[in-house]
């Protein structure tokens, strides 16, 4: 597997630290190799804890490991300004970092897992600690570093871009949105292919305020999905604009929900 | 290529750590039981394919014939099937002399390799199926089961099965070509006793997978089943007890979990969420419920999503010089 030397590189990297800050002393419950690195590069010196105020929800199998869910939940913190998907040992590690600028702290969507490694969700609370959880999951390998499969059909180019989704109500002056992109998320990690992948997505209202702000590495799934809860009511179209390593960009509207007339009730 | 066996051999990956360490496989034990004159079923485990089972997770049935003995689906490995083939000849007095393969699925057909492939029979489809994924699901088995897998080898049935009547050893079979849990479900029915084998197609209180699953080619190969005449039935997984009741049982989930599924990708729902969804009460005495709904919402939801939710672009802008 391609990813094994990089990731003996990176141990040793960890190994070779200097002396731990306050908060590298906190007792990773997932006992992962790649803690510490991970601690560093995102957190620096900022305070972690493990607890509840944020949940990580995902499948007990890594069923297809090229598809694999993963929802982030914050909603029990209050003024979370980021939030991150980590996974310890993929050569890919993060594949999500959400601004919930105007958005409720949520996210969900599907990752390629490369291996079995730890799979978390990060929180920056108001009090800039970052909250964290998440669990262990086996994966067969192959996910990152196998080609998408509209690779092996050959046809991707066919729908790059093709945008579907759907909004519903989700409460008063709230609304959840699905988002589908055709993409291939090529890694770069496959001989061949160099990576190529969706790099932002960002939701707007009719006034050009970003609601929510999504920075994508390609360890999300081909033809990546995503769920977020942003602050707009059902009367407010919703623009989604995607751009990818190439630059190209991708448009969507999501517009206002005909069947609702403000903060709306979940159908 | 080894990017769509891959996704397809990914049967059970969630090994929990302790299990891991199980490097060596242990003891098969196959219990063949009389239930009826001259067949007998060797039960699997209702669990998932884990190293504390060996993968014996799938029902065999044996049928004495004057010829010898049939054996229906070998097993998950050679070990076994050789364990089944030794406890097959004490309950006949016969040794296997012929061997089904009701569809491709490792459970029911990696220990062909414990027979001559001329004596291994399946439908064309499995055939296929097998050499084509054949070698991804021993992987996987491998992975799962290490020791247990020891010599394993992917064996292709050199016999073709056409559908009609059979006659071996002076017992009559017949058989028809299905297909839905799979591209290729062979159904045996053994005529002196009535005994309707089913394969995958049936499900008894264990609830169906559907890794290759075609959800309305099934429920009509299952609507085929329900009048097929027999007096007992022998489900893939699941006890042979009661199993009047498992083919209503099986068409019941895969509606069930068709249009769960169908109702979350319209709730805007994500597969986490799909799969942690509230299962029915009915469902209560099913078996593996939440761990096979889990990988049904893996198997289906990405094509459902493409297929139910509209368009939202208008297309792509020139490409921009990057920044
Ligand atoms: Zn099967």
């Amino acid at each position: 597997m391609r990813a094994l030397p990089a990731l003996s590189f990176l141990t040793q990297l960890a190994a070779a630290a200097p002396a731990p800050a306050a908060s590298a002393l906190v007792q990773d419950p997932l006992g992962s190799p790649m803690w510490q690195f991970h601690r560093r590069r995102l957190f620096g010196e900022a305070p972690v804890v493990f607890d509840g105020g944020v949940k990580v929800r995902f499948p007990m199998i890594a069923e297809d490991q090229h598809v694999f869910p993963v929802e982030v939940d914050a909603r029990a913190l209050a003024g979370v300004t980021r939030m991150i998907v980590l996974a310890d040992l993929d050569p890919i590690p993060y594949p999500l970092d959400y601004r919930p600028l105007h958005a409720e702290p949520f996210v969900a969507t599907r990752i390629k897992l490369d291996q079995r490694t730890p799979v978390r969700g990060a929180a920056l609370a108001a009090d800039g600690t970052w909250h964290l959880s998440g669990g262990w999951v086996d994966a067969a390998g192959g996910g990152c570093s196998a080609p998408p499969a509209s690779r092996v059909k050959g046809d991707w180019a066919q729908h790059l871009g093709e945008m579907r989704g759907i909004r519903r109500p989700a409460g008063a002056g709230a609304t959840r949105l699905r988002i589908a992109i055709r993409h291939p998320m090529d890694t770069g990690l496959v001989d061949g292919i160099p990576a190529y992948n969706l790099e932002t997505l960002t939701v707007t209202d009719t006034k050009g305020v970003s609601l929510a702000d999504l920075g994508i590495a390609g360890s999300v799934s081909e033809d990546p999905a995503f769920t977020l809860i942003v602050g707009a009511p059902a009367s407010e179209a919703l623009t989604v604009t995607a751009r990818d390593s190439n630059g190209l960009v991708f448009r969507g509207t999501l517009a206002a929900d005909p069947g609702a007339t403000g903060g709306g009730q979940g159908s | 290529m080894k990017f769509a066996r891959r996704s397809v051999l990914s049967a059970a990956l969630a090994v929990p750590l302790a299990a891991r360490a199980e490097q060596f496989g242990g003891t098969y034990a196959p219990r063949p039981r009389q239930i009826a004159d001259g067949v007998w079923v060797v039960r699997g485990a209702d669990e998932a394919i884990a190293p504390g089972n060996g993968g014996a997770i799938a029902n065999s049935t044996i049928i004495a014939t004057d010829a010898g003995t049939v054996l229906v689906d070998p097993g998950p490995s050679l070990d076994y099937a050789k364990t089944l083939a030794a406890a097959a000849l004490s309950a006949t007095g016969k040794p296997v002399t012929r061997v089904y393969v009701t569809h491709l699925h490792p459970d029911h057909a990696l220990g062909l390799g414990a027979f001559d492939p001329a004596i291994a029979f399946a439908l064309p489809g499995t055939i296929e199926g097998l050499k084509q994924d054949g070698d991804g699901y021993a992987d996987a088995m491998y992975r799962i089961l290490a020791g247990w897998m020891l010599g394993t080898q992917v064996v292709v049935p050199q016999g073709r099965v056409t559908p009609g009547p059979v006659e071996y050893g002076g017992r009559r079979l017949t058989a028809w070509a299905m297909a839905g849990h799979s591209r290729a479900d062979l159904v045996l029915r053994d005529e002196p006793t009535g005994t309707l084998i089913t394969g995958d197609l049936v499900f008894h209180d264990r609830a169906p997978a559907t890794p290759d699953a075609d959800l309305a080619q099934w429920r009509a190969a299952l609507d085929a089943l329900a009048v097929l005449p027999h007096r007992l039935l022998v489900p893939g997984h699941g006890p042979v007890e009661g199993s009047e009741a498992a083919i209503a049982q099986t068409r019941d989930w895969l509606e069930w979990l068709g249009s769960a599924l169908r109702t979350s990708v319209g709730a805007g729902l994500d597969m986490a969420e799909a799969g942690e969804q509230a299962i029915p009460g009915r469902f209560a005495a099913v078996k593996l419920a939440r761990y096979e709904l889990q990988r049904s919402v893996s198997h289906f939801y990405p094509r459902l999503e493409a297929e139910m939710l509209p368009r939202i672009d208008a297309g792509s802008e020139a490409p921009r010089p990057k920044v």
